[in-house]
């Protein structure tokens, strides 16, 4: 085994590891399966009931903000089971181990896009329940999909960086329910941002939560030329915006993910 | 013959604490080192060192020919190591914990699922094999960390505290794979707490207190460092004990140690047999009921004691006994 090799073969046994933990923890998998249910039924009849988007249904406006939300949920799953096993003699073990220490942070990241994978595939299926449609090609449905995968795969190795740089999983959650609300909800997943007063509006549209759900709408045509386009251009061209976010995130967080690691595990 | 585990002067300190002070030994290869010492001794730290999950502040050391800090991955390779504290994966079942650690030795899926089972039947887990190991008892997950120290079939392993919470049988199982493993031609590094194990298991012995060695040597070497035989005598009632405690300090050629909750007495004594004869008469005639009486050679507790109770205090008695 090479260089090469070694990473990817230790990083899939590591996967394969936290995907069995994750099977096992009826609790974990029941949030990474029943939050996107219960906030699709939740957004769709209840503030669907009230919500007005100029132009089409709520649903349709909806469902590609549940996805991007649905990320950012279940990284906080993630991200808590990194802190327990930190906590645990496990990664002693896999130190002892002739493994690529990189293989680690490769298996956490494969078994969160494993994850969310399945969630998404179950509030797509939710989605066509309640209404929701793809309005353009497939081949630009499949690069919705792929992109939200992208996202979701970059967003697991800033959940690491963070799990590892607070380590316990007490302070992981109080810091992620902090990070995670205003992204989710100071942004266009749930509401049409242009309504919202300046100093929040301008950061809903420089959220990256927004650009990234921007451009899933895009992608699956779950748009309306009746709404008000924003002139920001984060939205304005948010399939490229949304790539150049991904591309700093896994930039930026995948070596410091890294160093962070090599520290929690040698304290 | 070369030796798998080499150490020089290896040096750890955590803030004021200097966890290990100079350590230096050698491990000749096939052969096995125990590392004894009181709690806080230095023994996990050396052991951490030496399987690279520490980097030490000082010296030098190798295993199978590998250097700790440069030569990590490769070192790895030739290890097993289970730790004091058991580092498996609770959501796992046993044979999942096992197979993962050998896909991680890179042994391929196969190779991995057999020695699994192979090392399950051994450490007698089978009947739990495909439960989480968080449904374990504390020795039976204990068991599962040793097991994963001998997926890989390693040339030099590490058991820190080995048999700690094992019950007799199993305990006797970990003794025999280690004796198996050893006549095949493994080196082995283990701590222990319990003198009977490393009487049985070591070739050699170091003792060890605040993080430098204080003695090494085989079993008998440390007991004859430590004065020949023992008289040892137990009186019937707690008045006497006095009487007979002065009496057999005049045969003394060390600390007497008094033992007053069972009512026992020892000393070292030179020229054995005499001595015990002298005692046994200067008794009877001041009229003290010795309910037993005996000889022995020193144990292995006699030497952690005296050892080590030399470095917890220098004006102790014993001290002065050890250190001459
Ligand atoms: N992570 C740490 N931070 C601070 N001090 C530490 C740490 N680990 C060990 N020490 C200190 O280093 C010294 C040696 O500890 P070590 O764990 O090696 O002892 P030991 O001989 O294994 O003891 P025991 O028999 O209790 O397992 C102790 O004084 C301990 O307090
Ligand atoms: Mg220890």
């Amino acid at each position: 085994m090479n260089a090469l090799t070694m990473p990817i073969a230790d990083g899939w046994t590591i996967a394969r590891r936290n995907t069995l933990k994750i099977r096992r923890s009826p609790d974990l998998l029941g949030s990474a399966i029943m939050f996107p249910i219960v906030f699709v039924l939740m957004f769709a009849y209840v503030f669907g009931s009230v919500i007005d988007v100029p132009g089409m249904s709520y649903r349709e406006f909806l469902l590609p903000g549940i996805f991007v939300q649905a990320v950012i949920m279940s990284a906080q799953i993630t991200g808590y089971t990194l802190t327990l096993d930190l906590q645990k003699g496990i990664f002693d073990r896999f130190r002892s181990l002739p493994m690529a220490p990189s293989g680690v942070l490769i298996g956490q990241t494969v078994s969160d896009l494993l994850m969310n994978l399945a969630s998404l595939v179950v509030m797509a299926v939710m989605g066509l329940i309640v209404g929701w449609r793809v309005h353009t090609s497939p081949y630009e449905a499949v690069l919705g999909f792929g992109l939200l995968l992208l996202f979701a795969y970059a967003f697991s190795w800033f959940t690491a960086a963070v799990a590892l740089a607070l380590r316990t999983p007490e302070s992981f959650n109080n810091i992620a329910t902090m990070l995670s609300f205003p992204l989710m909800f100071i942004s266009n997943a749930f509401l049409d941002s242009s309504a919202l007063p300046t100093p929040l509006r301008v950061v809903a549209e420089w959220n990256p939560v927004s650009t990234i759900t921007q451009a899933v709408r895009d992608l699956f045509g779950n748009t309306s030329t009746a709404m008000k386009t924003s002139d920001a251009w984060p939205l304005h061209h948010a399939i490229p915006a949304a790539l150049l976010w991904i591309a700093v995130i896994l930039v930026v967080f995948i070596p410091l993910a890294t160093r962070l690691y090599k520290k929690a595990v040698s304290a | 013959m070369s030796d798998a585990i080499t150490a020089e002067g290896l040096v750890k300190r955590y803030g004021e604490v200097t966890a290990l002070d100079g350590l230096s030994f050698a491990v000749p290869q096939g052969t096995v080192l125990a590392l004894l010492g009181p709690n806080g001794a230095g023994k996990t730290t050396t052991v951490r060192v030496l399987t690279t999950l520490l980097r030490p502040d000082g010296g030098r050391a190798t295993v199978a020919g590998c250097d700790v800090v440069g030569d990590a991955r490769r070192l790895r390779s030739s290890i097993g190591l289970s730790g004091q504290y058991a580092a498996v994966d609770e959501h796992l079942t046993g044979a999942e914990n096992l197979e993962m650690i050998g896909r991680l030795y890179h042994l391929g899926a196969r190779r991995s699922k057999a020695r699994a089972r192979e090392l399950l039947e051994r450490f007698d887990l089978t009947d739990a094999a495909d439960r989480p190991v968080k449904g374990y008892s504390g020795g039976m997950r204990r068991r599962i960390d040793l097991a994963g120290a001998l997926v890989a079939d390693p040339p030099v392993l590490f058991l820190d505290e080995p048999t700690t919470g094992l019950d007799p049988r199993a305990r006797a199982a970990l003794w025999d794979a280690i004796s198996e493993l050893v006549a095949a031609g493994s080196t082995l590094l283990l701590t222990t707490q319990y003198m009977e194990e490393a009487d049985h298991l070591a070739d050699q012995i170091m003792v060890v207190d605040h993080g430098r060695a204080i003695a090494r040597g085989t079993a008998d070497e440390l007991k004859d460092q430590i004065g020949g035989n023992r008289i040892e005598l137990t009186v019937t009632d707690a008045a006497e004990l006095e009487t007979a405690r002065q009496t057999l300090a005049r045969f003394a050629v060390g600390a007497v140690r008094t033992v007053p909750e069972s009512l026992q007495i020892t000393a070292p004594v030179t020229d054995g047999p005499e001595s015990l004869r002298q005692v046994l008469g200067l008794l009877a005639d001041a009229g003290v009921r010795v309910r037993d009486a005996g000889l022995r050679r020193p144990t292995l507790d006699d030497v952690y004691l005296t050892l080590t109770g030399h470095q917890a205090s220098g004006t102790d008695p014993q001290a002065r006994e050890a250190a001459r």
